[in-house]
This record gives structure tokens, sequence and C-alpha cells, in this order.
């Protein structure tokens, strides 16, 4: 029951939204779900709800990571949304980038999608069915397009296209590596895409068939979740959307696309093909880490700086669960810590782009001492983002080196030690330039301060990636360990 | 004349109707091409069917026909009638080369199909889904209208109906997934009629779209 009601609720608040007239009102409702699906999502979590209607909609631990973690990133969005969707005037006016003029969508769709948009994700996590995966990944993506179409104008257009575009290319594929899949049971056999049916009967499935169907999986959901040479939508996405869809499609979303990944990987693991997918995980991995710091090197625009990150640290997950073992525990406190960092990066971007109304590191000076909490928090999350004490990712980041160490895998571990400082060099230039010095005249920040609801919700972000790299409260970490356990197929 | 032997019939349309479609310029001829391969495809899960077909199966089917032989093809040609456009002009990929990557395809599909080893019975349609699949991500990436990358993903997307009928592993359940993928396509279309594709460039040359790059 607990789960019904959590899948339905950020559908029938979506389609509520659109019945009301009041601003405010929305607004309110926007909050009010935000939370009320936060406490339902700790609820389904920590407690054990039943499954229903056989399994198409079950929560693991390993959904229960993901599903914990959109619901906490929705609930600092949508803190953030009332003060920015407050702010944002919905009349016509002078773009700031080419000086053309644009309006906004109605605010009514923007809230109206973000509710479908948490419901589909909130689907993709809640779900053992393959099929419901699928269809609910599709559902991300219908529901996400106009989100990044919010200020109409040509490059968010652009980058909205783009994205639906090359991500309904990948839905595709990844159709084709389910029903693959669905038939590597062999023919005769009742197919099935319960999840569970899929890994009782792995160990007599065709592996050719099961190999086939991995690659059209990886290819399909990997291009949703961002790995390079599939990543192309991403930068264009992230930095042409409002900042705090931003924040939600790289801390939300891609984690959602990354679990259809690991559902094929937990078949396959059961199967006894883990060292069929590992090679692959590990390749994709690199490679996405290598396109990234190629990208944030000489990079001018913070927030394409802040999506190639996201490319980075989808790698990083690959990696991780390409190796397996330990480094598979270290993999999913990653996620949870790229989730609350980056997004927190991105409402604070999303600050800073509004008093300076410029996207470029070398314009947006002197953020310190304009916006004071948030250049603080800008330079914490920098420091975060990149691995360095006593954040979150610093201690996941050092499990995956321990355990592509304790493998024997020196040569990975060189060249994932020599990316990672590449990354942390790349991103400390643009990040101090801005941090530091006096703001230029011309763009100097206008007269006012931090509102409570645009730096507040980064500050609790902050917070949660504090409290991941000191202290795991032990039902967390119990969590992380089940979440890892299935992720790996241990 | 049995229902398999019709069935291992229809796939040879499907393959010369993907090579046309690449020899193709005029747009309006695409769409032609498009909904009669959607024509035939969404009746092959009749085809491959043992015994009476299933009520369901058989809606179904309806629907993917209805959808894919009147309702996009009538909503392409309108949308085509308000953007003025005629051809493709200047494909990435010349049509010779086009119809050789097409042919080296369907080798490749068939290759697959062998190594995996898909039995006699759909090993034909087998090779022909994927052959299609392979067409439309070709006139995906070649093409520079998007218009004639919408009929891309619908080829596409006839590809991986043909598979779900060829190899029929989850019955009804694939057929319903891959009718979702229609959304797309309608998205698409309405992307381009409605939402200001054509309206904010005047054109709906893919190739303008170059302002976010790196």
């Amino acid at each position: 029951m607990l789960l019904a009601i959590l899948v339905i609720l950020p559908f029938v608040l979506g389609g509520a939204v659109f019945c009301i007239r009041s601003c405010p009102v929305r607004r309110g409702i926007l909050v009010a779900g935000a939370g009320a699906h936060l406490v339902l999502s700790c609820a389904a979590v920590f407690g054990s709800p039943e499954p229903l209607f056989g399994g198409l909609i079950a929560l693991d631990a390993l959904g229960g990571l993901f599903l914990l973690l959109t619901s906490i990133l929705f609930a600092a969005a949508s803190f953030y949304a009332v003060g920015y969707l407050a702010k944002e005037n919905p009349d016509e006016r002078r773009d700031f980038q080419e000086g053309a003029f644009f309006s906004n969508a109605p605010q009514t769709v923007f809230i109206a999608c973000l509710f479908f948009f948490l419901g589909s994700m909130t689907l993709v996590t809640a779900t053992h069915h393959l099929g419901l995966l699928w269809a609910a990944i599709e559902a991300t993506t219908l529901a996400s397009a106009p989100l990044i179409y919010f200020h109409r104008h040509h490059r968010s257009l652009e980058a909205a296209w783009k994205y639906l575009v090359i991500c309904s290319v990948g839905i595709a594929l990844a159709l084709i590596g389910t029903i693959l899949l669905a038939a590597a049971a062999g023919p005769g056999r009742e197919a099935s895409l319960y999840l569970d049916d899929l890994v009782s009967h792995a160990p007599t499935m065709n592996p050719l068939w099961f190999k086939a169907a991995f690659v059209f999986l990886i290819v399909g959901y990997g291009t949703k979740m961002g790995l390079a040479p599939l990543h192309t939508w991403l930068p264009d996405a992230h930095s042409e959307s409002p900042s705090l869809v931003s924040a939600l499609l790289s801390g939300a979303l891609l984690n959602c696309a990354f679990l259809g990944v690991l559902r094929g990987h937990q078949i396959g693991a059961a199967a006894g093909l883990a060292d069929f997918c590992a090679p692959i995980f590990v390749a994709l991995g690199l490679f996405s880490m290598a396109t990234a710091a190629a990208f944030i090197i000489g990079q001018g625009d913070f927030k394409r700086i802040l999506a190639y990150s996201s490319v980075e640290h989808m790698g990083i997950l690959a990696l991780a669960v390409g190796l397996g073992g330990a480094a598979a525990v270290g993999g999913m406190l990653h996620a949870a810590s790229h989730s609350v960092t980056k997004a927190m990066l991105f409402l604070l971007a999303g600050n800073i782009l509004a008093s300076f109304h410029t996207k470029s590191s070398h314009d947006a000076r002197g953020v310190i001492r304009a916006l004071p909490v948030t250049g603080v928090l800008w330079v914490a999350g920098f420091l975060a983002i990149t691995g360095s004490p006593p954040f979150g990712i610093f201690i996941s980041e050092l499990t995956i080196l321990k355990a592509a160490l304790d493998a024997g895998r020196y040569v990975l571990a060189a060249a994932y030690l020599l990316l990672l400082g590449l990354i942390f060099c790349g991103m400390a230039v643009p990040v101090l330039r801005m941090a530091q010095g006096r703001s230029t005249p011309h763009i100097a920040p206008g007269p006012r301060g931090e509102a409570a609801l645009s730096v507040a919700p980064p500050l609790v972000l902050a917070g949660l990636a504090l409290l991941l790299g000191l202290y795991l409260p032990p039902f967390f970490q119990d969590l992380i360990g089940r979440a890892a356990s299935l992720a790996a197929g241990m | 004349m049995d229902a398999l032997a019709l069935a291992h019939a229809a796939v040879v349309p499907v393959i010369l109707i993907d090579l046309a479609l690449l020899a193709s310029s005029r747009l309006v001829t695409c769409i032609r091409l498009a909904a009669a391969q959607g024509a035939v495809i969404s009746l092959t899960p009749l085809l491959f069917e043992s015994g009476p077909p299933a009520a369901h199966t058989v809606v179904l089917c309806a629907v993917a026909l209805a959808l894919k032989a009147v309702v996009f093809p009538l909503l392409l040609s309108r949308t085509l009638r308000r953007v003025v456009v005629r051809h493709e002009i200047e494909p990435y990929m010349g049509y010779p080369m086009s119809i050789l990557m097409g042919i080296l395809g369907l080798l490749a599909s068939m290759w697959l199909a062998g190594r995996l080893g898909v039995p006699d019975v759909s090993f034909r349609a087998f090779s022909a889904a994927f052959a299609t699949v392979l067409t439309g991500l070709l006139l995906i990436v070649t093409r520079k209208k998007a218009f004639t990358q919408v009929i891309g993903y619908l080829t596409a997307e006839n590809g991986i109906f043909l598979l779900t009928s060829a190899l029929a592993p989850g019955g009804p359940l694939f057929i319903e997934l891959t009718i979702l993928l229609d959304v797309f396509v309608a998205v698409f279309v309405m992307g381009i009629a409605i939402h200001h594709i054509s309206r904010q460039f005047d054109s709906i040359d893919t190739d303008r779209f170059c302002s976010l790059k790196d």
C-alpha cells in the first residue's frame, strides 16, 4: 500500500496542479508534495513494504538507495524552486547571453512536469519488472524535456531537442536489449521480465543471448546515464536548463538510468557472466573519466564544467561496478555522495547565475565577496566533488582505489588517480578564480542579498555530503552494503 | 500458403523498403515508404502465432496498424505541408553509399542471427528486423533534416516491432512496450510542427542546431 501511494502521489499532484490558478498555492503544493514523498520514501526504504502486483512494484535495497537520493534531491530542489519561481518574471525579457527576447514556459506546466518527473523516477526505482522499468525510464525522458525547455530561447530548445533525439535512440536500443534478455531464456520457455524470475533462471540462460542483450542494455541506458562516448546530450541539457532541473537531472536521473544497467548486471552475475560485463564497465568508466577530463580543462562555462563532472562521476560508478567486491560498496557510497554534492553545486551555480547574469567563469568574479554563503559553499562543493577529505566522495573514491590495488590492477589504479588529479586541477582554476577577487564593475551583482530559500537547500546538501564523509549512520551503512551486494551480484 | 510462409514472404518487402528509404530524397516518398513498411510489419505478430491469435494480440496489431500506417503518415504529411520542405538536401552520406551501408547492415544482421543461433522459424524475420533497425539509425545519423530523422526513428521502431514478433518472448507485453515508443515519434512530430522548431529557425535543418558545440 505504501509503495502504491509513493508511486501514485506525484502523478496525482502533477495533475492537480493544472486545476489550481493561484501561483503561491501551486508552489505550496510542490513543497508539500516533495515533503510527503520524502517521508514516505524514508518509511518505505527503512521499513520493508510488501511487494504489490506480484513484484511489479517492489523495493529492494538497490532501488531503495536510489529512491532515497531522488527524494532528498527533489525536496531540496522544490524548496529552491519556490524562491526561483517567485523571482522568474513571466513576461518577455532579454536573454543576457545573446540579447534576444524570450519568455518562460508557464509555471503550471513546469511544476506539473517536475511532479511527473519525480513520479517516473520513483517508478524506476520501485519496480522489479524490466518492462515497466524501461517504460518508466522512457517516461522520465518525456517528463524532463519540457523542464529543460523552460526558458524558451533557441539554446534551450536545441538542448531539449538534442536530449530527446539522443535519449530516444538510447531507449529504443535498451528495448532491444530487454527483448533479447527475455529471449535469452530460450525458446519454449514462458518468457518473464520479472527480475526475480530472470535471476533464478539465469544459470540455464543462453549466454550468447545474454551477452548481446547486455551490450544493448548498457549502450541504451548508458546513453541516458551519460557514459562517454554517449554523453553528448548531457552538457547541453545540464547547462541550458534551470539550475534546479540540472540538479535533478544530474543527481537523480543519471542514477535511475544507472539502475537500469545494474539490473542487467545483476542478471549477468547470477548467470556467472560477470567476467563478461566487468571489462565493459571498466572500459566505459575510464573512457568517461578521460573524456570528462579533456573537456573540463579549459572549459569556461561553469555549468558545463559541472555537467562534464557528472560524466566523470558516472564513469567512476561504472568503474566501481566493473571492479566489483569492495569497490561496489564504494560505488554505492559514491552514488549517494555524488548526488548530494552535485545537486548542491548546481543550485549554487543557479545563485551565481542569477546575480551575475553570466555563465562564464571568467566574468563571474568575486563570488565570496558578493554572495558570502554561496561563495564559501561553492568552494566547499568544489573540494567535495573533486574528492578532498573530509567529504563523502573522498571516502568512496579511496575505497574504489583500494579495491583496485587489492585486486592487483595497478595500471588501472594509476590511470584512475591520474584522471582524478587532472580533473582536480581542471576544476580548481575556474572555481577558485570565480570565488576570489573583486567583481568586475560592469557585471557586478545586483543589490539583492542572498535569499534564505536559495542558500538553505545547498547548505543542507553540503551538510549531508559532509556527514557521508565523517559519520555513516549504521542504518545507512547497512543500506549501502545491501545495495552493493545486489549491484555486484554477490 | 500457410501463415508462416506468408511471414517469411513479408520479410522481402520490408528489406526492399529499407533500401528504398536509404535511396530516396523526396520526403513524401519517404513517408509513404515508412507507412507501407509499418503496415506490413504491424501484421506480422498474427502470422507468427501458431493457432488462432489471441484477441489481445489482434487488438494490439490493429492499434499498431492504425498508428504506423494511418496516423503518423497523415500527421507527417500535414506537417510537411506546413514547414515547406520537400527534399533532403546534401545528406552527410550520399545515396549510393547509404544503400551500400544498408546492404552491409543486412549482412551484419544475418551474421548476428547466425551467431546467436536464432531458430530457423524466425531467422529471416530476425535478420530483417535488425537490418531495419540499422537502416533507421543510419537515417538518423546521416540525414540533416529533423524530418528525415523522425522517419528514421519510425523505421527503427518498425524494426523493433518485427523483432518482437519474430521472437515473441513475452507475447502481447512486448508489442505493448514497442507501441510505447510511438510516443516519441508523436513528440518529435509535435516538436517539428507546433513547438517552434520550424518557427524559430525557419528551417528544420538540424545543422543549425550547433550553437552548443564544444
